[in-house]
């Protein structure tokens, strides 16, 4: 997904002099395409994420459309308080951009799991989220976050993600529908949507014919859709590669606690827990039952029960 | 107006505006009056009727809590009505404890120390970037110096050679609760900045002359840092280098003693 993101920012810097892009020492050999074609566009600010944050703020209130690089937490959480007053409370014209998000760098440690990344970004006013789940949509969210004239973040993977959108996609704010299925669906959001679409062809062995949407927009989220599969699903779950409070299944719940037709919705992602071990981000999702295997047997326990 | 009545109608809306609402950070305050006073009077370019004119210098007060002293400027140029000052704090004011931009004139919102030095960046860097000519400056505290986040921007402020971005660092002396020395020792504040690649100028930030010579100066090749030695509660004898007027507002008795020093001393 970087690298769709990074050709899609050259193309539109090609027309926009105003696009800065600030990177916080990081983006070795994926950031230099827009380098070497747009030197006096592009920034490197040191590790210096809180000043870099504010540093584009500067910059973004004297009319650039400012795009700030890092990796796992580095653009959001280090910087928390600089993106909620220096971004958000200002509007500014700005994308934060993090790549490796989930366990993409899952054996290296707990400081580079980003995992509850959309729950705080999610509760800044004025900002928008972007999960795309492939390099299809990322092209697409990079798009529509620089057409947004105010804060964004854009959720990445690390790269090499498989393309799961089989057609084009025209917006990231609407629900994907990527399988079709009756009364189960899997909502999800992010590069785990290849585990839930994994599911869907595991499940058809059990007779559960399970529908799959991708969610490439979390905030603000695309209610009518939301809402229409809440009504038209008997079994319903949302799965994140992220902890199970505050994010992405949380903002369904929360649709679901306003809708009287809803059926119930079960959250799948992580436990309110650190990882107690290191590995893959195949690994790490087995670990914490969020693959393929895990999530077919969560559901069809579920609905095989009642 | 003189830059000493300019200050001076500063310092009085300001004993005014904190004992009415009854809120802290008087000395702070008095102590950047001066600076504030000749950078509005005498040195930046201001459009109060446009305050949006591109050409115009940038101020941002990286120590929000002395909002105050712009707010004041800001009413005293005419960006908004001088009655409206009596509204700070107030419910329903737009004039909040710790500078807002949603006020006219207001460049950037601040409250928590070190953000405001790194917008500045920012700001030069833009009009860098954009070969624009204004000016841009940034008063930070002494105490603000405990953040990280100045020191990063003291490296980045260097590395691009930001000679459009004039720190003003108010060294009173003086943090939350006692001395800054006894809190995290700055020792010599010109050395540290001059390590960091910047051009550093030492003033008494009380004297006009000295202040308005040092606004001015301009290096072709670094960003200035004026190091602006000021006393924390300047203008009220009873509030110079009283720790205790950091938070207290002035009320009864202090709020009259006040008055009366200041109408005494009126220029």
């Amino acid at each position: 997904m970087r690298n769709e993101f990074v050709e899609e920012l050259c193309y539109l810097a090609k027309n926009d002099k105003d696009i800065i892009l600030i990177t916080g020492d990081l983006g070795f050999g994926v950031l230099n395409k827009f380098w070497d074609l747009y030197p006096k566009q592009f920034i490197n600010s040191g590790i210096c994420e809180q000043a870099m944050t504010s540093f584009a703020s500067g910059m973004a209130v004297e009319g650039k459309t400012v795009f700030t690089y890092s990796i796992g937490n580095f653009p959001t959480l280090r910087c928390l308080e600089q993106v909620r007053n220096d971004i958000c409370y200002t509007k500014a014209n700005i994308k934060i951009v993090s790549i490796g998000t989930g366990f993409a760098y899952g054996t290296h440690g707990i400081s580079h799991h980003t995992t509850e990344d959309i729950a705080i970004m999610r509760a800044l006013p004025e900002m928008r989220i972007f999960s795309p789940c492939d390099p299809v949509e990322a092209v697409v969210a990079t798009r529509e976050a620089y057409e947004h004239k105010g804060p964004c973040y854009i959720r990445l993977g690390k790269g090499g993600e498989p393309t799961l959108n089989k057609s084009s996609v025209l917006s990231c704010k609407e629900a994907i529908l990527l399988k079709d299925g009756k009364k189960t669906a899997i909502l999800a959001t992010g590069s785990i949507v290849g585990e839930a679409l994994l599911s869907a062809e595991h499940l058809q062995k059990s007779n559960i014919d399970c529908a799959v949407y991708s969610f490439p927009m979390i905030k603000p989220i695309d209610i009518s859709s939301v809402n229409y599969i809440l009504n038209k699903y008997e079994y319903i779950f949302t799965l994140e590669e992220h902890t199970i409070i505050g994010g992405f299944g949380s903002t369904i719940a929360e649709i679901a606690a306003q809708n009287t037709n809803s059926s119930q919705v079960i959250r799948l992602g992580i436990n309110d827990t650190f990882c107690s071990e290191v590995g893959s981000q195949a690994y790490l999702r087995s670990f914490c039952g969020i693959d393929a295997e895990h999530i077919t047997k969560r559901i069809v326990d579920r609905v095989k029960s009642k | 107006m003189t830059s000493a009545e300019f200050a001076w109608r500063i310092r009085r809306h300001a004993i005014e505006m904190t004992c009415k609402s009854n809120s802290s950070h008087i000395a702070s305050v008095l102590s950047i009056a001066d600076i504030v006073a000749v950078l509005y009077n005498e040195v930046m370019k201001t459009f109060p009727d446009c305050p949006n004119n591109d050409e115009r210098d940038r101020l941002i007060l990286s120590k929000g809590h002395a909002g105050v002293a712009v707010y004041t400027a800001l009413a005293e140029k005419g960006y908004f009505p001088l009655n409206d000052l009596k509204t700070y704090c107030s419910n329903g004011s737009l004039l909040s404890g710790h500078i807002s931009h949603i006020v006219p004139g207001v460049e950037f919102s601040t409250g928590s120390l070190g953000h405001g030095i790194a917008v500045a960046a920012g700001m030069a860097m833009a009009a860098k970037v954009d070969g624009k000519k204004h000016h841009v400056y940034v008063i930070i505290g002494d105490g603000e110096c405990n953040e990280g986040s100045v020191w990063e921007t003291a490296l980045i402020a260097n590395q691009f050679r930001l000679s459009n971005l004039t720190v003003i660092i108010d060294h009173n002396k003086f943090q939350s609760l006692t001395l800054c020395e006894d809190t995290l020792e700055l020792l010599d504040l010109s050395q540290k900045w001059e390590s960091f690649g910047w051009s550093v100028i030492n003033i008494n930030g009380h004297d006009y002359n000295e202040i308005k010579t040092a606004l001015l100066y301009r290096d072709m090749e670094k960003p200035v840092c004026i190091v602006a030695h000021t006393v924390k509660g300047k203008g009220i004898s009873f509030m110079e280098n009283n720790i205790l007027w950091h938070y207290r507002p002035p009320q009864g008795d202090d709020y009259f003693n006040a008055i009366e020093e200041l109408e005494a001393m009126k220029p």
